[in-house]
């Protein structure tokens, strides 16, 4: 069992991906202030779901570890959704 | 039992965790999806009560808190002690913001009498019950988190310091770390769906 | 041989003496072991409550006690054997026991976080059962907990509810503990394509104990918080959906059959190739119908739910799915048999037990298909149609696998072997005893029998005096296969006593303290067989 040597990722990295973090947070509240009725819920998430994909790929370096944490990542989340695919067939269609 | 060090799957194991953590939660946001749909309009106007304000806030500092955990990772792969043990306190210092500002929060909520149960909540429309009691459960199993992951930092912090992390031996730093930005990460999806439906 | 290495795991060596160094020990072998015997007493127990309720079944009216004692003791019966019993089950004893010396590994991933599961286990346990004496007396709502009569009922749910939140928590890390087991510590050369089956299943089982069982956990949580605090999510009075409930818990509780069948399944892979002296028949069909079982298992809950008025696509979709479900259970069934073909075969007592899975797991399987179409679910649902649909599974399934498990691999943990003829006799009267007891459970549910009923109309009679007669008869049989197992030492086992192939028979009865002298080094399939 060998452990490889684990990858430094550079301080400004990090400085850069807290800047688009922010800049992020700033859009999904400004967006607020426009009416977008049905979509509102729609775009916060898509937005929340681009803030959580740096936050995993970066802070919690998905980008750097092996395919496989994120092979098993993307089955959770797949999982997941159907999931609730499977009970809204029951709430909208009640 | 003599057991050669397995980096890689203590690193495993905790993304395990991880997921399972995801799905805890997930099975609130099941909740919420479901009694949104049933009751969008109220929601939108219950989430007036919600204090955007220091939601805001608190979003901005869990963002730095995480930024800062993982600053503390490369500090201490680089050797640099000290840093280390510094990017990881301002880390617990955001917590405590992120802390304050809910007791504040809470407390005001609590002050008017709306608490689930409360004979002002039991009173409210269907909607805004199931919005506060949503908001409730849902912040309030995230600052459970949020405490857990400040004393699993302040133990890490503490290793760091004593020397028993460092730069050749890091996982657990790491895995606490990831535990920190799950903490994040769920926070991530609740501001805007309890804070920002107005 | 090295000196450290020829201790057997059995023997203390350590600082601790006695009890302690069991209670102490991160040795998976000690820590399976423990599991069993706990498991065993919480397996009595049930059976004792399960022969009460018949009991007060022989005869319609009241015989023995009250209908809310009744209610208590059905809940308790399940609550005991679903959470302590089946869940934990397989995975947890053998699993632990058999598992790292299957894939060639001296222990766990996390031998610690394995022994603070053990703990969680035992705490979950008691908490439970704390429900029966404190409080307002035992709960009555069913292993289910159903919403909205769990919020309301003045019973002490809540210590029942938290009790399975913690034995949840102890699964889960189990399943942790598992997967990465069986990524990291396989021996060298053994690719996943080469890991025995018992393994594979153990991999799918974890990936369900990791990714369903926190649904369940928050849902329990949210039960308590409906009881303590109001929160309203399932109460309908105050805007909440106790479908809602049902959907959620299901969410779970289906896949956790699956948590429970699988080992089993795996079990019984690993025995009919060594009694049959043949390679396992498809053997990759068989290892990626556990994946196919975890995966689609995970959508097919609302079958539980097709009366509770969700809504009509809901139901065909779930319908179907759960029509899926039994394609990669057939294929298992199918090459079991294909196994046996033209095998040199010796009927000895695990191999009996195995056969009597196969039997029972298929009149199971095949009267779930009825349950999972929707028109005859509609007319047999919450009938003991539904009670002896999943004994046959759970108890025919999981149980019969479980005792074919302790009598394959007794020689391995005990290092002695037991008498042949006894384990044959208690085979027979479990046998018979399972098959009267639910059976007839079939036919009364076709006739109308509700489940969960504390009294019966009068021809139904005739059923539940068989089923009576029945469940005592399987008492005798699990008397006499503990006795034969567990009152008096036989002679002593050798290392490989079935002719085995898998990695377990190639080190000493009992297992040295770290398993393997020389980690072994894969070159070939697991069941070769000349």
């Amino acid at each position: 069992m060998t452990h490889t040597e684990s990858h430094i990722t550079d301080y400004r990295v990090y400085g850069w991906v807290l800047l688009a973090l922010l800049v992020l947070t700033t859009i999904t509240i400004t967006v607020t202030w426009i009416d977008l009725s049905a979509l509102t819920v729609l775009v916060a998430l898509i937005i929340a779901s681009v803030k959580s994909f740096i936050v995993l790929r970066y802070f919690m370096h998905l980008k750097f570890e092996s395919r496989l944490f994120t092979v098993f990542f993307v089955m959770v989340l797949g999982i997941y959704l159907l999931v609730i695919v499977l009970t809204f067939f029951d709430y909208l269609l009640r | 039992m003599e057991m050669n060090r397995d980096d890689e799957g203590a690193k495993l194991g905790m993304w395990i965790f991880i997921f399972t953590e995801i799905l805890l939660f997930g099975g609130l946001f099941l909740v919420y999806a479901v009694m949104r749909n049933r009751y969008s309009d109220e929601f939108h106007q219950a989430a007036h009560q919600l204090n955007a304000f220091i939601g805001t806030v608190n979003t901005v500092v869990l963002l730095l808190s995480s930024a800062t955990v993982a600053m503390s990772i490369t500090a201490v792969r680089k050797g640099e002690k000290r840093k280390g043990v510094l990017f990881i306190l301002i880390t617990l210092l955001c917590a405590g913001v992120f802390l304050i500002n809910k007791y504040f929060e809470w407390g005001h909520k609590l002050s008017i009498g709306l608490y689930p149960g409360s004979e002002m909540m039991v009173g409210l429309k269907h909607g805004y019950i199931l919005f506060f009691s949503l908001y409730f459960f849902m912040t309030g199993l995230h600052v459970l988190h949020l405490i857990a992951g400040s004393i699993i930092l302040t133990i890490i912090m503490v290793r760091i310091q004593i020397g028993s992390i460092n730069a050749g031996n890091n996982v657990l730093l790491e895995n606490g770390g990831l535990y920190w930005h799950l903490v994040d990460l769920i926070w991530i999806f609740l501001f805007p769906l309890l804070y920002l439906i107005t | 041989m090295a000196e450290t290495i020829t201790h057997s795991y059995l023997e203390n060596t350590g600082r601790y003496k006695g009890i302690l160094a069991w209670l102490t020990s991160t040795d998976h072998k000690r820590i399976g072991l423990m599991y069993m015997y706990a498991m065993m007493v919480f397996f009595i127990v049930g059976v004792l409550l399960g022969e009460l309720m018949r009991l007060e079944l022989f005869r319609p009216g009241q015989q023995f006690y009250s209908a809310q004692t009744y209610n208590g003791i059905f809940t308790i019966h399940g609550i005991i054997m679903i959470f302590t019993v089946v869940i934990p089950g397989l995975a947890a004893v053998f699993g632990n026991f058999c598992m790292p010396l299957l894939i060639g590994a001296r222990d766990v991933a996390f031998p610690r976080l394995n022994l603070f599961s053990w703990y969680l286990y035992i705490l979950g346990a008691a908490i439970a059962l704390s429900s029966q004496f404190l409080g307002n007396g035992p709960p009555d709502t069913g292993w289910t907990f159903y919403a909205p009569y769990s919020i309301q009922t003045h019973t002490n749910v809540v210590a029942a509810v938290f009790g399975a939140f913690v034995l949840g928590f102890s699964s889960i890390l189990t399943g942790l503990n598992f997967i990465v087991t069986i990524h990291r510590l396989r021996a060298a050369g053994m690719t996943f394509f080469r890991m025995p089956l018992f393994p594979w299943s153990l991999y799918a089982t974890a990936w369900i104990q990791v990714l369903a069982t926190p649904i369940v956990g928050i849902t329990l949580l949210m039960v308590i918080a409906e009881r303590w605090l109001r929160i309203g999510f399932f109460d309908p009075s105050l805007g909440g959906d106790p479908i809602l409930y049902q959907h959620l818990f299901w969410i779970y509780s289906h896949p956790a059959v699956y948590i429970m069948i699988l080992p089993a399944m795996g079990v019984i892979t690993e025995i009919i190739p060594t009694f049959a002296q043949r390679r396992v028949f498809g053997y990759k069909a068989i290892a990626l119908s556990s994946l196919a079982i975890a995966l689609v298992g995970y959508f097919v809950w609302a079958h539980h739910m097709y009366t509770s008025g969700m809504s009509i696509t809901a139901r065909w979709v779930f319908s179907l799915l759960t029509f899926l479900v039994a394609v990669p259970s057939a294929i298992k069934v199918f090459n079991w048999v294909t196994t046996m073909y033209k095998g040199s075969i010796s009927v000895k007592p695990p191999f009996l037990f195995a056969l009597g899975f196969i039997f029972l797991f298929m009149i199971g399987g095949l009267t779930g298909l009825s349950l999972g179409s929707l028109a005859t679910d509609i007319h047999v649902h919450d009938t003991s149609y539904v009670v002896a649909h999943f004994h046959y599974i759970i108890f025919g399934g999981v149980g019969f696998a479980f005792f074919a498990a302790l009598h394959y691999w007794y020689p391995k943990m005990y290092g002695r072997m037991y008498n042949f003829r006894r384990a044959n006799i208690a085979f027979g009267f479990l046998f018979v005893g399972f098959n009267l007891l639910y059976f007839p459970q079939f036919v009364i549910g076709i006739m109308g029998m509700p489940r969960r009923y504390f009294d019966y109309l009068p021809q139904f009679t005739l059923g539940h005096q068989l089923s009576t007669i029945g469940g005592f008869i399987l008492l005798i049989g699990i008397i006499i296969m503990l006795v034969n197992l567990f009152s008096k030492k036989g002679v002593k086992a050798p290392d490989n006593p079935w002719g085995g192939k898998t990695l377990e028979w190639t080190i000493p009865s009992p297992p040295p303290v770290e398993n393997f002298d020389e980690l072994p080094v894969i070159t070939g399939e697991p069941y070769y067989f000349e």
